[in-house]
């Protein structure tokens, strides 16, 4: 008989329950799949009723972001191997309203990202009309790091400040802000800091540290976080000085 | 919970989970996080000991006599340990996490965490050196 792995999988809907509820499922286990492909069988075969978002299977779209036994993870790159000796419980990214089983409500991180004005502010009159904004690998370098975010909002399901105060701006939307203030092409930096030194924006951060450690891209929102404080208690202190930096 | 039937098509009701006053007992890293917030309590305690530790050898060698004295108590000693373990605390997980802050770049290349953590050791290292040097000389 071919070997099964359990996965408890949150349902929630809204139209029969108040609260969510857990249904069980076994599933085969193979070492090549991932908590993705389980949730995948359990749709095509035994529950089509059940709700998730998922899109590429290869860790960029950013779809699949859920809690594996109280973990967020992507689940296209988490392997059920990883859980071998026990149940799989698959719940939705926490931190977030859930609107349907393991599908959450984003539209409060969607403004919160837009706020921070993550595009390229080009105040110098120039236009891509007129040619390429060239750039040396270093300057690529500055803020490549923080340009590889697929906004999975796993940071933001591990970060305890993003659960206990809903007004912060949240890891991944200012490590997008950084992305763009070290970019050389940008000249938004401004116009970004009187969005982020709010105290919703970085100064809500307590460096838990936690984002840094459950992205699965290695972006370091903490990192950026830190990075932007220095930056704004810089121009803060500048701002006080007779000739400091003049808006 | 099975309930009539409330489903609008446009308005779905979100479920939001409640976070507990506890969430921080839940995880190791969330425990190490409040524990290292905490610990700046413990840090203003040794520098008001260490203040009235001067204010008394300024007053003269009796009151200081007197204050080495109150030292000596039991519940100041156990303080004290707490103190001191606490301040440890806190000055190995910010100096592990100041590499997160700090990024130096020099001709280019950007120095390795590791270096940036451990040249906050030996700055530690240097200056207890120092102060203990001054101290005991």
């Amino acid at each position: 008989m071919a070997e099964t792995i359990r996965l408890e999988v949150a349902r929630y809907r809204p139209e029969e329950e108040t609260e969510p509820t857990f249904d069980a499922f076994e599933v085969p286990f193979r070492k090549d799949w991932v908590v993705l492909d389980a949730l995948n069988y359990i749709k095509d075969k035994l529950d089509g009723t059940l709700s998730y978002r998922w899109s590429c299977r290869m860790g960029v779209c950013g779809s699949c972001g859920m809690m594996v036994n109280g973990e967020p993870k992507l689940t296209c790159a988490t392997f059920l191997s990883s859980y071998r000796s026990g149940t799989v419980r698959v719940e939705p990214l926490q931190n977030f309203p859930v609107i349907r089983d393991l599908v959450i409500e984003t539209t409060d991180f969607l403004r919160k990202l837009k706020s921070v004005k993550p595009w390229i502010v080009a105040q110098n009159g120039a236009s891509s009309q007129q040619g390429e904004f060239l750039q040396t690998p270093d300057q690529l370098n500055a803020y490549k790091q923080y340009s590889m975010c697929i906004n999975c909002l796993i940071c933001y399901a591990a970060c305890p400040v993003c659960g206990l105060d809903s007004h912060f701006v949240g890891p991944a939307a200012i490590a997008l802000a950084q992305r763009y203030n070290l970019d050389s092409r940008d000249q938004g930096s401004d116009q970004r800091l009187d969005i982020l030194s709010q105290h919703e924006g970085i100064w809500g951060c307590t460096f838990v540290g936690e984002c840094t450690q459950a992205c699965p891209k290695q972006v370091d929102p903490a990192g950026a976080i830190q990075r932007y404080k220095l930056t704004a208690a810089t121009e803060w202190l500048k701002s006080l000085l007779p000739l400091g930096s003049a808006k | 919970m099975k309930t009539a039937s409330t489903y609008t098509e446009f308005h779905p009701r979100w479920h939001r989970t409640r976070i507990s006053t506890y969430w921080w007992m839940g995880r190791w890293a969330y425990l190490k996080f409040i524990l290292r917030e905490l610990s700046s309590v413990f840090v203003a305690c040794f520098v008001v000991v260490t203040l009235l530790q001067l204010q008394a050898l300024n007053r003269g060698p009796v009151q200081y006599a007197e204050f080495q004295r109150w030292l000596q108590k039991p519940s100041v000693i156990a303080l004290n340990g707490i103190s001191f373990l606490f301040v440890l605390f806190h000055a190995v997980t910010w100096f592990n996490l100041a590499p997160r802050a700090l990024v130096v770049r020099i001709g280019g290349k950007r120095i390795p965490d590791i270096a940036i953590a451990a040249a906050n050791y030996v700055a530690w290292l240097v200056l207890s050196a120092a102060i203990a040097w001054l101290m005991i000389v």
